[in-house]
């Protein structure tokens, strides 16, 4: 990364901190529970770009693998982690407690989906095109639908990140710092690689398979290692989702869901992180803003992302970034 | 038996997915809800034309027509708003379009016909005229096939026996060439989109006799599954879709009978992956070498 990539990356955490800290004083709950939403959007929108727009592989299945990090982390809070957190708790203070234990339980998820994501991809990623796009939608659904037999996560009614043996343990978070803190880490782990030397490879793929192939690029390989890294982030922002909603049902991982991500993915412009970042904050935004609408907001919002698209097919930001390097070309 | 009275409906559905897919390699997403506008306007037709109290044939006939017809329309509007401008734009761009246009009419939807679920009106006298051991056929699942069957045949004269079946063919085959050969694309992609939307809108009806419950997001799941249905006979091909279809209605339906109604759902998924890793192309699928 360049230098004022860096000096992006400092003000983030800043901006971070600041927020963490002022944010809960001033907002109310409502606007809380959205912003907290974009940041698991953007978690989610930034990893399927890598699928999508760096790698050009078409998955339409990714909160599939949300699902799976959503409900591999409540369940390890509930069953095994409530227990270690009030062990922390026993000798940490409150917050520090929840910060030693947090990270266990995200990657408790985000390995699950990471694994999830290998299983899947080695086959389907065989797959070309609509072919590939049917398949992972067809795997989405298949996990959701498993999901919803099994007991033990509470099957159809539902599943609640709360331990009723451990009533010491809050496994509930509210910290926007969390959320974003993890957002910028997948920014900043998914541009580096994308944009490194080895990370030439994936848009390699995406440009040429056959000629990627034929100088020698392990085409497969380096699909398969999108679509796992991006199955471990998935895999995280459904981590995240499930601990501050405090409850995660099958719903919420629906096709539908996946069709909002790749709209994230596509509106903001395939092959840009900053475009899907902003897409992501923006759509998730948007219904809640024309909230006042009442029942005309979703037409309201379906209509505005049919203009958007009709307006500029190739996507909000096309393949371009925003940032420091971007603003210093605008102002010369 | 049920089970081929879905495939049927599946399998209309499905038409329209593959027909669209043949010429413009696009999944039009929002199909599913143009069959959803289908069930809705054959309940409206049958109120307003005054045949949902009094059971008879002319006046089903006359629902499909209706319902046939507002969907036809509705069908030209979305692909000359929403896909035609986009023809030479990146492939995603109308695939995202395809799901707006989906989202606007569930929601649209939502307004216009009401939220909560409507009964359809009965519009054949529901009796079995069949029965042997565990199989019972009622007469309205018969309608139900019969129709479907006749749309399909009809279908496949249109395709086969017509110029602008042929021109259909022509397009899938090879759009710029047909263009070249004087085939007026763009006509013929309007006609596939108005072709596909009176099956969808057929389906509808039909699956309000069988399943009175119509809502406006009834679409969402069946325009799924026809889709599953389209890509298990190989997408692009008119009688795979056919056959699809009503593989999938019967498998469907066997899975919820003897091993558990909630998997009946996942079923129609895990036949579409194993589908596609064995036989990508799906079952009359021809696959096609790459060139480089």
């Amino acid at each position: 990364m360049s230098r004022s990539g860096w000096i992006t990356v400092a003000a983030c955490a800043l901006v971070l901190l600041a927020l963490d800290v002022l944010l809960p004083r001033v907002l109310n709950p409502y606007y809380a529970t959205i912003v907290i939403r974009i940041g698991i959007a953007v978690i989610a929108a930034v990893s399927l770009q890598l699928v999508n727009g760096f790698t050009g592989q078409f998955s339409i299945g990714h909160a599939g693998f949300m699902a799976v990090g959503a409900y591999v982390s409540a369940a390890f809070s509930v069953y095994v982690g409530a227990g270690w957190l009030e062990a922390f708790a026993a000798v940490l203070p409150g917050p520090l407690a929840r910060v030693a234990y947090y990270p266990m339980a995200l990657a408790a998820g985000g390995v699950a989906a990471a694994v999830a994501g290998l299983v899947v991809g080695i086959p389907a990623l065989r797959l070309r095109g609509d072919y590939l796009a049917i398949a992972t939608l067809g795997f989405a659904e298949v996990i959701r639908i498993a999901i919803l037999n099994v007991d033990a996560v509470g099957g159809a009614r539902g599943f609640s990140v709360a331990a009723a043996d451990h009533p010491g343990a809050d496994l509930r978070f509210e910290g926007f710092g969390t959320v974003y803190a993890v957002a910028l880490v997948t920014i900043v782990v998914i541009s580096r690689l994308v944009y490194s030397s080895g990370g030439l490879s994936f848009r390699a793929v995406r440009e040429d398979e056959v000629a990627a192939a034929s100088i020698g690029v392990p085409a497969t390989r380096v699909k398969v290692e999108a679509f796992v890294v991006a199955s471990f982030f998935a895999g995280v922002a459904g981590a995240l989702f499930a601990h501050s909603e405090g409850y995660v049902h099958t719903n919420s991982f629906a096709f539908l869901r996946s069709f909002e991500l790749v709209v994230f993915v596509v509106l903001g412009g395939l092959g840009s992180i900053t475009g899907a970042v902003l897409a992501a904050a923006v759509l998730t935004a948007a219904p809640e803003l024309l909230r006042g609408l009442g029942e005309w907001r979703m037409v309201l919002y379906s209509l505005l992302l049919i203009v958007t698209m009709l307006v500029r097919p190739q996507g909000l930001l096309g393949t371009r970034e925003l940032g420091f390097d971007w603003l210093r070309r605008r102002l010369g | 038996m049920n089970g081929v009275a879905w495939g049927g409906i599946y399998a209309l559905i499905a038409l329209g997915y593959t027909m669209v897919y043949g010429v413009l390699k696009l999944i039009n997403f929002a199909h599913g809800e143009v069959y959803m506008v289908g069930a809705m306007t054959g309940y409206y037709a049958a109120h307003w034309l005054g045949v949902a109290g009094a059971p008879s044939l002319t006046g089903l006939v006359l629902t499909l027509g209706a319902s046939m017809i507002a969907c036809a329309l509705l069908a030209a509007l979305i692909e000359r708003v929403a896909y035609r401008p986009l023809r030479s734009a990146p492939r995603l761009a109308p695939l995202i379009t395809a799901i707006g246009v989906s989202l606007l009419l569930q929601n649209l939807g939502q307004i216009v016909f009401g939220a909560d679920p409507k009964f359809f009106p009965t519009l054949i006298e529901s009796r079995n005229v069949f029965e042997m051991g565990g199989l019972s056929v009622s007469n309205v699942q018969l309608t139900v096939l019969g129709t479907a069957l006749a749309l399909m045949a009809g279908l496949e004269l249109v395709v086969m026996r017509t110029r602008f079946g042929r021109a259909i063919r022509a397009v899938s085959f090879d759009a710029p060439a047909a263009a070249l050969m004087g085939v007026p694309v763009d006509r013929v992609i309007l006609g596939t989109f108005v072709v596909g939307a009176m099956l969808a809108a057929a389906a509808g009806v039909l699956v309000g006799l069988t399943n009175p419950k119509i809502e406006p997001l009834m679409g969402v799941l069946p325009g799924l599954k026809a889709f599953v249905a389209a890509v298990l006979g190989g997408i692009g091909n008119i009688p795979g879709a056919m056959v699809g279809g009503i593989l999938l209605g019967v498998i469907e339906t066997l899975v919820s009978g003897y091993l558990s109604s909630t998997y009946r759902d996942a079923i129609a998924f895990v036949l579409l992956i194993v589908i596609l890793l064995y036989r990508p192309t799906g079952l009359f699928g021809v696959s096609q070498t790459e060139k480089v």
